[in-house]
């Protein structure tokens, strides 16, 4: 494991290109600040944090409750905007926006996948799938179409006109995927998405990002635990509302995780045979 | 594209609660309903009455006398009323007047044979059968020869004709007045009429159906102005020459000076014992009018409450379904809805519950007036009494759906609607994304 070369990067070159590679970052972060008030008292979530995440990245951020690891989330998936501080997707600053040009913003580069799924629930997989482009404006057949092999590939050919109530948890987990990437976003956030799993469903989902990434997505996860944030490239740990750590996980270690989680499966699978 | 799908999506998830998207769109339902229905029943009350007005002739004045207060009676026979001196000053000095109508009633009992009937005895001259509009059947109504002659004739209404001569035919054959021991020879059968409305205080309902014509002048000579009526144990002796004038002017406009003309003529006349009246139609159709507006005017008040009631119910469940779909209007602004995006989603529900109750309300409305007949026949069925009971306005009303209400209705519910349901709408699209993700 090596460190990664944030540091040495400063607010006033932002568009300088990712080091070596001649392409802009997914994601640049530049000390980035966000306070609440709460009651009077000025709560600073997060202090000062600068980070980049490369095109094909596979980050998870980690963190002790309380580190701000929820408030960078929400400001990475424009929900939020920071006190003060830089946030560029690409090219564009996302911490000056306006609420409907971060709305746009998310419609249009951002593939989120939550704990909880949040599947609308009246519509069918297909239709949830196709949300993020009703919002722009797009729904024609192509997109329909997009749509159903999104859910192919997340291998749901079998259940496109189920709702999410006909669906165990990890295939609504598939079909939050499968919806996050309908948009073609610069990054996926992940937010927990193994945490409401059993360890049998969690690897199917892992493996599936594993695949994703491989296939070039940029994922970021969110996630407290080790065995989870083990499968990632990289692992940014937050404390106290200041990066803690950013290292890289070695190709080795992660073969490793996933053959302990493997194994650990297919123990499940013999104890209950 | 888009707004198709919104409006598709819209009516998707009211239909995921039919029976709640069903409740909210009654409210708006009765509302329209109860507008439509109501201007429709009153409309054909006010028919009712205006048609019976009309039937007394909007370019008539009627004089009539009216008994006169008790402490104004002195002597034993009760002499009030108008003259026939009154008639001819009328005549003599009124020069708008194209005819002017002497009628004399006095209740009598009519036999033929073995049939005996109680009916009314009416003198008059050969215009009124066109004043109140009498059509004959057999044979003719009467002539000023007879007037002249004084002959001892007379004309029956259909209903006497039918109750004294079920199996013969009346012309020629003669009916008998025992209190004055006459006879009197049938010269005409008028056609059935319908009774007239009765209206203000000194103008009862006429109904024409038990009546007797014979000229004034006869009954003038044979039976006199002097009346008795003879009940157990007292004797009542009232004297009158004439019960009513009917004045008739060549047109509407002259209605108001002739009848104020009338009245400074005639009521000096008979101001000591205030036994005159002068009723003018054409003031109590407009009275009728009036009455109208105020009928119109409560029915829309009432549909108009219960159009706000039904929008109350709508904002409530805008609110209740807001609340209960926080999280998904969350995973909404998550994936990128704008909050404009947002109101509209909730807009579009609003707007399709509003209309289609709105709409269906028309159908129903359209339904009324059979339910109203359906509604007056249960009574009739049920308790003949009530429905006789039953003022003639609303037995014989003939709902008619006012057209321009139903734009009214719709715009009032729809109005109603969009204002109830914008506020929860915005209220959705204010609440931040990430609260909205974290509502369970």
């Amino acid at each position: 494991m090596e460190p990664y070369s944030v540091k040495t990067l400063e607010p006033a070159v932002a568009t300088e290109t990712f080091a070596g590679s001649g392409k802009v970052p997914a994601v640049r972060i530049r000390n980035l600040k966000k306070s609440y008030v709460l009651k009077s008292e000025t709560v600073h979530a997060l202090r000062d944090v600068s980070f980049d995440i490369p095109e094909g990245d596979f980050v998870a951020i980690m963190g002790p409750s309380g580190s701000g690891k929820s408030t960078l989330l929400n400001l990475l998936g424009c929900l939020d905007k920071p006190t003060s501080g830089n946030f560029f997707l690409g090219d564009d600053d996302v911490a000056t926006m306006s609420d409907d040009e971060l709305a746009d913003i998310r419609s249009r580069r951002i593939g989120f996948v939550f704990q909880s799924y949040n599947l609308i629930q009246q519509y069918t997989v297909v239709e949830n799938i196709q949300v993020p482009l009703y919002y722009q404006g797009r729904l024609g057949p192509a997109e329909q179409q997009r749509a159903i092999e999104l859910a192919c590939s997340v291998g749901l050919a079998e259940r496109l006109d189920h709702r999410p109530m006909q669906l165990s948890g990890g295939q609504q987990q598939r079909v939050a995927i499968a919806r996050s990437l309908m948009n073609d976003p610069y990054f996926m956030l992940a937010d927990e998405a193994t945490g409401n799993l059993d360890s049998v469903t969690t690897e199917e989902i892992l493996s599936l990002f594993d695949r994703l990434n491989n296939e070039g997505r940029t994922i970021i996860m969110v996630t407290h635990e080790d065995e989870v944030a083990a499968r990632a490239k990289r692992v940014i740990r937050l404390a106290d509302g200041m990066l803690s750590s950013d290292r890289l996980n070695s190709e080795a270690s992660r073969e490793e995780a996933r053959r302990r989680q493997h194994e650990h499966v297919l123990a499940l699978a013999q104890r209950k045979d | 594209m888009l707004w198709l799908r919104t409006w598709q999506l819209g009516v998707k998830s009211l239909l995921l609660h039919p029976l709640r998207s069903g409740l909210t769109m009654l409210g708006i339902l009765i509302g329209v309903w109860a507008v439509i229905v109501l201007t429709a029943i009153s409309q054909g009350a006010s028919d009712v009455v205006q048609k019976q007005i009309e039937s007394l002739g909007a370019n008539t004045i009627i004089v009539r006398s009216i008994k006169p207060p008790a402490e104004k009676m002195t002597g034993r026979a009760a002499d009030y009323g108008l003259r026939r001196s009154d008639l001819d000053l009328i005549i003599a000095n009124v020069p708008t007047i194209t005819s002017a109508l002497p009628i004399r009633e006095i209740r009598r009992q009519f036999t033929n044979g073995d049939k005996t009937i109680d009916g009314r005895l009416v003198g008059c001259t050969p215009d009124y059968a066109e004043i109140n509009k009498l059509g004959v059947r057999n044979g003719r109504f009467l002539a000023d020869a007879d007037n002249l002659r004084a002959d001892t004739i007379c004309v029956l209404a259909a209903g006497v004709a039918d109750r004294l001569f079920p199996y013969e035919e009346p012309l020629g054959k003669r009916i008998y007045v025992p209190e004055n021991n006459d006879y009197y020879r049938v010269v005409g059968v008028l056609r059935h009429r319908n009774a007239s409305a009765a209206i203000g205080g000194s103008l009862d309902s006429q109904d024409f159906s038990g009546d007797i014509y014979i000229p004034i002048r006869t009954m003038q000579r044979r039976i006199g102005d002097t009346v008795v009526t003879r009940r157990a144990g007292q004797m009542e002796m009232e004297i009158m020459e004439l019960n009513q004038i009917t004045l008739q002017v060549s047109d509407v406009d002259q209605v108001r000076p002739t009848a104020a003309m009338v009245e400074s003529l005639v009521l000096p006349r008979h101001a000591a014992m205030q036994d005159v009246a002068v009723v003018v139609p054409l003031e109590l159709l407009e009275q009728a009018r009036n009455l109208r507006m105020m009928f119109l005017g409560i029915g829309v008040l009432i549909a108009c409450i219960s159009l706000v009631v039904g929008g109350i119910g709508i904002m409530n469940i805008m609110l209740a379904s807001v609340t209960e779909r926080t999280r998904e209007i969350g995973i909404r602004r998550a994936l990128g809805a704008k909050r404009k995006d947002i109101v509209r989603q909730f807009l579009v529900e609003t707007i399709v519950l509003s209309f289609s109750g709105a709409a269906l309300g028309i159908v129903l409305g359209f339904l009324g007036p059979p339910m109203y007949h359906s509604l007056l026949y249960l009574v009739f069925k049920f308790s003949p009494e009530k429905f006789a009971s039953l003022p003639e306005a609303i037995r014989q009303a003939e709902p008619s759906i006012v057209y321009a209400t139903i734009p009214l209705a719709v715009g009032i519910a729809v109005a109603v609607g969009l204002v109830s349901g914008l506020y929860p709408a915005i209220r959705a699209a204010k609440m931040n994304p990430i609260d909205a993700l974290r509502h369970e």
